[in-house]
Formats: structure tokens, C-alpha cells, sequence
């Protein structure tokens, strides 16, 4: 039992982390038909500039992780915001372009990194209390998993929010739909776009600080990682889907989990397997719109 | 009716004069795009005898590189008989061929594949591992790598063809990661995991081991990229060829006239695939060994660097990418290790000692203003203005369309 | 286009030979009889592209600031794809000018505020999106007249907290309509507003088109000729992505069977063959000299296929 609690915790943790990557590249995609490889940057980034504040700031109490979490986000959202402006908007609808622009950006970007802090991975600590563990029904889970699951469901919660609440958010979910049509209602999406991108890039560099507690290191690697599983969540729940992809993180990363622990480590290939079996049997993803 | 009768000018022309501007009028949007595409095939046909005979002199003078003198310092480490030479020429020669097998899929077909590495790795890996583990000689164990890789791609092609677009490029990526990660996981101790695996010797043939007879594979990795552009071309001129580029262009009419885009499709892609596992079991002999890298999304993204570098949808612009791409990274990673570089403050020591930040620079700058790649740019310089702009256009439209 | 190799009779050939920059205008009954005859929208040598091939081909008229004008034609003669070029949202070359500014260089967003009405054909409302938030995405007036769209659909206002997919066709058709006529339009695009719906349905849509065309021009896609002989003025027919005949009087045209049989494919169903529609042929080819001679009289038709060859080699 205890072994199962332990699996499923960290589980939700690692589905925390992939939610958070993957809701911005399946908003993205959504609405603007963009396949963003260098989504995996803005994560990387976001990670190693809260890690530089957290450094400087001592990295050991609350106040600078949270301080650390915000420069993530902020940082991951300026360069994804400056991402759309300066290279996407130029090739407006011309997607495969768009999709190779952000190729060569993430090539560029991770190559950057590796030379700004190096190849190697960086070891990173946290608060005392992210060591420590926390019982649950016999299960001893290290406190970080927690933190990655909190800051996701808040991060879903303020995304449902937005998307539910807002004029903005409104236009973001028509746009999801037809894009053509919201600008035939006299309505600038492009403004639209560059906003999802900037939201995108928040939670994606917020889910590089978290998954650099979670891992306990940084490194130039760490977002294109992610990322694939990432790209096999948004797949998986349905491209353009918020609701989807929370689901789909959570079932992909428990599959990854319990396959890694009862099937001998074959944890991602489970997760290839379900990709396939979603694709033979519902081509739109669990909760996508039917193309 | 009547202006004619008033007006002795076109009382002198009869009515068929006017009729035939109407004629003109009702015909000519008809027959403009016909007749421009004649006008094309025309200088095409020249422009192709001329390109055909450049190229086949091209390839004399490269099969006798290894017995030539030459030097072309800043390119070649060496004079063209070396055996550093000859081995860069060679990966060169063989990163056209991959970059060749990916424009079957991309620049045919309109497939954006982010999984194509897989063959390629599957070429190259399995050769390796059946050398390691079989007691056969090299040709049949190449027999059998061809024949899981043409398993592979069927089973990968069928699903992933399910979807089209940027979804089939997640799909493809998804399964090509899943082999990368296999590889490293070094099940059964097979693969060598991260470290990679080295070649096992012991059936090959003398005459392709050693440095001494680098040239033996320079000649293999010639021989490799003419089989793999003659099959390239007989498959992009074949019928399956012209079904698949109007499948590029639109699916839909495809589909109305009764034709299964999907099995053209599938067609297609296992065919890339198997040329990219042929290159890849040259690329083993070459390198004398294996790493994890040749199966990464990394190593499709070089391949899909280079198409777009040369110029989607050409098979020259493919090879001319593979080639300018492979001397570039070699000639860049020499640049990051040079003193002149060392001493430079860090904001340009940085940028410019990682070759990929300037190679993925150099892509987006090449997306963003050079549609067409250096095919396309050098088209257009022997064009006229307005020509240029239709080029311009076309090209543009050439990748829409691989949607 | 090489399908219709004949230019009818009357056929406004705004195109290839004749100054392409001038609009053959439909002028109804009502504006000629007014002073201001300008109309509200003024299209001059549009073509448009869809993947590379070309969808609109040189076209060219005008609808007047009042009534409706109906833009007629076969299925997949360009005739959606027109009213997406005209507000950008198909990529296009030519000129198009509302209300006497030009607009063709502009993105759909700034058209569309500059107080164009677009109903799409198929509807198009956001089926994720509940009734009220479809309506709201809509507004750009500060003032929208909700009052209005609540007085001509009152169903809507008991559905506003549905979901617009879960409507049926009619339904979502007037949620389309909705959202055009909230705001002050200088003009309303309307793309085959009765496909699809139930005889009934389809009366109180008619009705709606009517009582909107009272404060604002509209051009109409409809294939229903029932309806267009209800509510048009005048009338543009397109063939094979141009427009081949245009008139003031689209009842004229129905009627003018063999017409309608050679443009639409369709016997009008009211009305007998009288041979009216030469006769504005005339007006509206007028100062088209050569292409005005070429289309006229029965030698027109054999005449242009003799001539063919000599088109090619030119």
C-alpha cells in the first residue's frame, strides 16, 4: 500500500510538472496552430534565473523560493513574450515556418545556455523543509512533491479562471475554436497571441523552478526533457485542450511511475504504447475537438 | 454592333479580330498557368541536361578525390588524399544522403517528421548490435537491419499517419524518443547505453578497417548517396511520387478522385526510412561505432536544418544543406577551440564558441528571409525581378503547403 | 474561365480587355432615384488565392448604400470566397473601397470596426461559447443595441446561458445574425443565412434580413431564390470566380429563364422567359467598347471557340 501511495504521489508530481509545460504548449497550439519547440527553453531559462536569485538571495528559506518561483515566471514570460513579437508574428499562419523558427530558437537557446553555465548539471537546494518527508498512510514522500502539485492545481485554477472570467480569456477560448472568425468580428487576435505565449512561458518557467527542486539540479537539458513528454501529454489530451492536458499529465506521468516500478523501468515506453493506442483509436486525443 | 459600322477603323478589322480578344479573354485563364508552366518546363529541360551534366562530372571528380592532391584550406583539414580529409568528406557525402531520404518526406510528400532520426539510428544501431551479438558476415547482416527497419517504419507510419500536420510531427517525435531512450536504458547490455557501442570487427572485410583504407569508405559513402539520389528521384518522379506531391498540395482533392493518400503516404515513409537505416549502417562503419545521438530529436532537427538550409523541396538544395551544414559544425567547433576566440570578452567568447548557437541563429535568419535556402537564393539571383517575386511565393507556398 | 467560354450577352466583362478599375455598378430603383449615388461598397479587379489557386478572378462591382443586392452564382463559383477577400480574410489583390475609403490593404480586425456586419456561411458561432459570451465577443460599439437583437431574437435571451453548440441550425443562425446586427454597421456581408434550415426557419430569417436592410445595405450570398426574389434589389452574378452579369433588378433576372438556367443551373421557378434582361446588358456595358462587341449577338459563341487557338498563341 504504502509503495502505491509513494508511486502516486510522486506521480502527481511529475504530472504537476508536465501539466505546466504542457498547457501552454497545448494553449498555444490551440490557438495559433504552433508547435512550439522552444517551449523547453523558456522552462530552462525560467529554472536557472530563479536559481541565480535564490543563489544570491540564500537559498534556503521560504521567502527567496517563493521570490525564486516569481523571477521563474517572470523571466520565462518576458522571453516568450519576446519570442511571438520578434519571430513568430513575422510568419503570421504560416505554421511549418513558424514551427521551424522556433527549432532553430531552441537549438540557439539551449547552445547559449550551455555556454553561459556550462554542460554539466548544477545541484540546487531549497528550503530545509523540501528534504524532508511527510507520512502519508505509511508512505515516507519527500516534501517537494507536494509543493509541484500545489503550485499546478494554482496555476490550473488561475488558468480556469482566466479562460472562464475574462474578456480576454474569452477571446482566447474562441480563438481556440476559429481564429479566423474572432478577427472577423473586428477583434485584434494577435494580441491574443502574444498574451498565451506570455502565459505560456509564465507557467513554463514556473515549472522550471519547480523541476529543478524536483530534480534537484538545473541544466541546459532540463526543459527539452520535459518536453517531449510534454508534446505526448497535449497529444494525448487533445491539442488546444486546458482540461485535457491536466488529465493527460496525470495519467501519463502515473503510467510512467507505476510502469517504471512494476514493469522494470519500461515507464516511458508505456507511455509511447498508450500515445499509440490514443492515436489508433481516438486521433483527436481524449478531449480534443475532431479536425 | 452599331460602332462598328461608324468606326472605319473596325469596319477594316473584320469581327474575328474582335472576337478573338474575347477569345483571348475567355481562354486566357485557362491557359496562362499552362502555358507559364510550359515556359518553365522548357528552361527547366535545359537548365536539368546542364545540372545533370555538372553533376555527373561532379561525381567523377569525386571519385577520384582519394587519389587527387588538392587543398582547399579553411574547408578541408588536409590535402584530399588524407585520410582526415577524406573521412569529413565522406560524413559530408552521407549527411546529404540522410538529408536526401528526409526530403522524400518533407519536401515530397509535405511530411514534417520529427522522428526520421529513428531509422537513421535503427541503421546505424542495428547493424551494430547484430554485429555484436550474430556471427554473420556484413552484407546479411545488413539484409536483416533493412528488413526490422522496413517492420519499424510500417508500424511507426501506420499510426502516426493517422493524424496529419503538427500532430504527426509530435507522434513521430514521441516514437523516436522512445527508441533514444531504449538505446541509452542499454537493454540487455546490447546497446552500450549512453556510452555507445563499438563497432565489432571481427566479420568485416580488411579492406574497410583501418585508416589506411578510409578511402574504401569514402568510395562506400559516394556510392551510398548516388543510390540514395537515384531512388529519390525515381520515387519523386514515379506515379507514387505525383500522387504524393499533390497529396502536399491538397489532400482533399486527392481523396476525391479515389486515391488512398494514406497508403502513398505510408509508402513514402518507409521508403525514407529505409534509406536514412542505409545511411546510418555506412555512418557505423564510418565512425567505427555508435552513440545515442544518431537516434535524438537532435539529429532530426540537423536533418531538417539542412533541407531548410539548402532549400525545401529540392534535392539539390538537400544535399547542398547536408554538405554546407556538416563543413560548417566542423568548421565552426575548430572556430570555439582557436586562441582568436579564447580572448574575446565573455558576450562574444560565449555566442561564439557554441557552433549550434550560430547554426540555429543562422536557421531562423534563413527562415525568416530566405525562403527557398541557398537553392532558392541562388534561383533567384539568375531571375528577373518580377520572376523573383513569384519565386519568392512559390516557395513560400512549398512549405505552407506541407501542412 | 475555360468552363464558361461564353460571355452572355449582357454579360458585365469588367475584366481583361476593358479598364479593369471600373466598377460596373448595380444601380436598384431607389438609388438612382436618390441624389447620393454613391454606393457603400466598390470592388475593382479582386482576385483572390486560395493554396495557390485562384478563387476570385478580376472581379468587379459595387453594391449601393441602400437595400439588398444579392450575390448570385453555382456552388464553388467564388462567391464565399469573394466576401472573405473583400474583408481580408483570404489573402487578395485588387481595389476595394467602403464607403469611399480603400480597405484592401487593411487586416480583417480594422475592416470589420470600421462597421462591417460579417455572417459567415455555416454560422460559425463559437460552440464552446455560451449564447451570451458568442453575443459579448461580439460588441465593439461602446453603446451595442442589445435592446434590438433582444426584440428580433427573443429566444436567444432565454438561452443565453447555453452552450451555442448545443443549438439547433436556426438557432445558431440567429445568434450569427446577433452578432452583426449589435453594432452600427455601415454594411452587413451575409453568406447563405437560410443553408440548411426548416421552410419556417428559413421565413423568419427572411423576415429578419428585411427588416435589417430598413437601416443598413446588405450583400447576400443565397442560393434559396425564393428568398432572393423577396428581398433583393439587385443582383451580381458570378462564374467561374467572375462576375458575369450584374443587374439593377434581380426579380428581372429571375425571370429571365434561360438565364438563370445558363448562370445558375436552375429553372427560376416563378416567372417566363421574357427576353428583358438584354436590354440592361446594354446599360451596364456601356463605354466597355471592344469586350461589350465581342460578348454581343448570337455569332459571339461559335466565334469564340473558332478563336481559341489564336487566344493560346498570342
Amino acid at each position: 500500500m504504502s509503495t502505491i501511495v509513494l508511486l502516486t504521489v510522486t506521480g502527481l508530481g511529475l504530472g504537476a510538472l508536465y501539466f505546466l509545460v504542457a498547457s501552454g504548449l497545448s494553449l498555444i497550439y490551440g490557438l495559433m496552430g504552433v508547435l512550439n519547440f522552444a517551449h523547453g527553453s523558456f522552462l530552462t531559462l525560467g529554472a536557472f534565473a530563479g536559481w541565480e536569485f535564490a543563489r544570491r538571495a540564500g537559498a534556503d528559506n521560504w521567502w527567496t523560493f517563493l521570490g525564486s518561483l516569481l523571477v521563474g515566471a517572470v523571466v520565462g514570460a518576458l522571453f516568450a513574450a519576446f519570442t511571438e513579437f520578434v519571430l513568430i508574428r513575422k510568419l503570421y499562419e504560416r505554421h511549418i515556418e513558424q514551427v521551424l523558427v522556433t527549432v532553430g530558437l531552441s537549438l540557439a537557446s539551449v547552445a547559449l545556455f550551455d555556454g553561459i553555465w556550462g554542460t554539466d548539471t548544477i545541484h540546487i537546494s531549497g528550503p530545509e523543509w523540501f528534504r524532508e518527508t511527510t507520512g502519508i498512510l505509511g508512505a515516507q514522500i519527500s516534501n517537494d512533491r507536494f509543493v509541484a502539485i500545489i503550485a499546478a492545481v494554482l496555476v490550473l485554477l488561475g488558468l480556469v479562471f482566466f479562460l472562464k472570467r475574462t474578456r480576454y480569456g474569452m477571446i482566447i477560448r474562441a480563438g481556440v475554436e476559429s481564429r479566423s472568425m474572432v478577427t472577423a468580428l473586428g477583434i485584434d487576435v494577435r494580441k491574443a497571441f502574444t498574451l498565451v505565449f506570455a502565459i505560456g512561458g509564465a507557467a513554463a518557467g514556473l515549472g522550471g523552478v519547480l523541476a529543478s527542486h524536483y530534480f534537484q539540479y538545473v541544466s541546459p537539458l532540463l526543459g527539452g526533457s520535459l518536453l517531449i513528454f510534454a508534446f505526448i501529454v497535449t497529444v494525448i489530451g487533445g491539442l488546444g485542450s486546458l482540461t485535457g492536458a491536466a488529465i493527460a499529465s496525470v495519467v501519463v506521468a502515473l503510467l510512467q511511475q507505476f510502469a517504471n516500478f512494476y514493469l522494470n523501468g519500461t515507464g516511458d515506453f508505456v507511455v509511447v504504447v498508450a500515445l499509440a493506442l490514443v492515436l489508433l483509436f481516438r486521433p483527436s486525443g481524449l478531449l480534443g475537438r475532431k479536425s | 454592333m452599331t460602332t462598328s459600322k461608324t468606326d472605319p477603323q473596325s469596319e477594316a478589322q473584320p469581327a474575328a479580330a474582335g472576337s478573338a480578344s474575347a477569345g483571348e479573354t475567355a481562354v486566357g485563364a485557362g491557359q496562362r498557368p499552362r502555358k507559364a508552366k510550359h515556359d518553365g518546363g522548357a528552361a527547366a529541360g535545359g537548365r536539368s541536361l546542364l545540372t545533370w551534366g555538372a553533376g555527373g562530372a561532379g561525381v567523377v571528380l569525386l571519385a577520384l578525390l582519394p587519389l587527387l592532391n588538392l587543398s582547399l584550406p579553411g574547408v578541408l583539414p588536409g590535402p584530399t588524399y588524407t585520410p582526415g580529409s577524406l573521412q569529413l568528406l565522406a560524413m559530408c557525402m552521407l549527411m546529404a544522403a540522410a538529408a536526401l531520404s528526409y526530403h522524400l518526406l518533407l519536401g515530397v510528400t509535405g511530411l514534417l517528421s520529427f522522428g526520421h532520426a529513428l531509422y537513421f539510428g535503427a541503421g546505424v544501431y542495428g547493424l551494430g548490435v547484430i554485429l555484436d551479438t550474430f556471427d554473420i558476415p556484413l552484407l546479411p547482416a545488413m539484409g536483416l537491419t533493412l528488413l526490422l527497419v522496413i517492420v519499424l517504419a510500417h508500424v511507426v507510419g501506420a499510426v502516426g499517419l493517422r493524424v496529419t500536420g503538427i500532430p504527426f510531427a509530435m507522434v513521430t517525435l514521441a516514437f523516436a524518443e522512445a527508441g533514444h531512450v531504449l538505446v541509452g536504458r542499454n537493454p540487455g547490455q546490447a546497446t552500450g547505453g549512453e556510452e555507445g557501442l563499438t563497432l565489432a570487427t571481427e566479420n568485416l572485410p580488411e579492406a574497410l578497417l583501418g585508416v589506411a583504407n578510409t578511402r574504401n569508405l569514402y568510395w562506400l559513402a559516394l556510392i551510398v548517396l548516388l543510390v540514395v539520389f537515384a531512388v529519390v528521384t525515381w520515387v519523386q518522379y514515379s506515379r507514387a511520387g505525383h500522387v504524393a506531391a499533390a497529396v502536399r498540395e491538397n489532400e482533399l482533392r486527392v481523396r476525391v478522385i479515389g486515391v488512398q493518400p494514406y497508403l502513398v503516404k505510408l509508402l513514402v515513409f518507409v521508403v525514407g526510412g529505409v534509406l536514412a537505416s542505409a545511411v546510418g549502417m555506412v555512418y557505423l562503419l564510418l565512425q567505427s561505432g555508435a552513440v545515442p545521438r544518431s537516434l535524438s530529436a537532435d539529429f532530426t532537427i540537423t536533418l531538417l536544418v539542412m533541407v531548410v538550409l539548402g532549400g525545401v523541396g529540392s534535392r539539390w538544395g538537400a544535399i547542398i544543406g547536408g554538405v554546407f551544414y556538416t563543413l560548417l559544425d566542423q568548421r565552426l567547433t575548430a572556430l570555439a577551440q582557436s586562441e582568436a576566440i579564447a580572448g574575446l570578452p565573455d558576450i562574444l567568447r560565449i555566442p561564439l564558441s557554441e557552433p549550434l548557437f550560430i547554426l540555429g541563429t543562422l536557421f531562423i535568419l534563413v527562415v525568416l528571409f530566405l525562403p527557398g535556402g541557398i537553392t532558392g537564393a541562388v534561383h533567384r539571383a539568375t531571375l528577373s525581378r518580377g520572376q523573383r517575386r513569384q519565386a519568392a511565393a512559390r516557395q513560400r507556398q512549398a512549405l505552407e503547403n506541407a501542412e | 474561365m475555360s468552363q464558361h467560354p461564353q460571355p452572355s450577352a449582357d454579360a458585365a466583362h469588367a475584366g481583361a480587355t476593358g479598364a479593369p478599375a471600373q466598377a460596373a455598378a448595380v444601380q436598384p430603383a431607389a438609388a438612382q432615384a436618390g441624389a447620393h449615388a454613391r454606393p457603400v461598397l466598390e470592388i475593382a479587379g479582386l482576385t483572390a488565392h486560395i493554396a495557390g489557386q485562384q478563387v476570385v478572378e478580376d472581379v468587379s462591382f459595387s453594391v449601393p448604400a441602400t437595400g439588398i443586392t444579392a450575390l448570385l452564382g453555382r456552388n464553388g463559383v467564388g462567391k464565399t470566397s469573394t466576401i472573405k477577400a473583400v474583408i481580408g480574410l483570404i489573402s487578395r489583390t485588387g481595389s476595394v473601397t467602403l464607403d469611399g475609403e480603400r480597405i484592401d490593404k487593411e487586416p480583417t480586425f480594422k475592416i470589420i470596426r470600421r462597421g462591417v456586419g460579417y455572417v459567415p456561411e455555416d454560422r460559425e458561432v463559437f460552440s464552446k461559447l455560451t449564447v451570451a459570451e458568442n453575443l459579448r465577443l461580439a460588441e465593439r460599439d461602446a453603446s451595442p443595441r442589445r435592446q434590438l437583437v433582444e426584440e428580433l431574437f427573443p429566444d436567444l435571451l432565454k438561452r443565453a446561458s447555453q452552450m451555442a453548440g448545443t443549438l439547433s441550425g436556426g438557432q445558431q443562425q440567429m445568434v450569427s445574425l446577433a452578432r452583426a446586427l449589435l453594432n452600427e454597421n455601415k454594411l452587413l456581408l451575409i453568406d447563405e443565412p437560410t443553408k440548411g434550415l426548416a421552410p419556417k426557419i428559413v421565413q423568419e430569417v427572411a423576415e429578419t434580413l428585411e427588416r435589417a436592410a430598413e437601416t443598413v445595405p446588405i450583400l447576400l450570398v443565397e442560393q434559396n431564390l425564393q428568398v432572393v426574389r423577396q428581398l433583393a434589389a439587385g443582383a451580381v452574378v458570378l462564374s467561374g470566380g467572375r462576375v458575369v452579369h450584374t443587374t439593377a433588378s434581380a426579380l428581372e433576372f429571375l425571370d429571365n429563364e434561360d438565364l438563370t438556367q445558363r448562370l445558375l443551373g436552375v429553372h427560376a421557378d416563378a416567372g417566363h422567359g421574357e427576353d428583358a434582361a438584354a436590354g440592361h446588358g446594354e446599360d451596364t456595358d456601356a463605354g466597355h467598347g471592344e469586350n461589350a462587341e465581342a460578348g454581343h449577338g448570337e455569332a459571339a459563341a461559335p466565334a469564340n471557340t473558332q478563336t481559341n487557338p489564336n487566344g493560346a498563341q498570342k
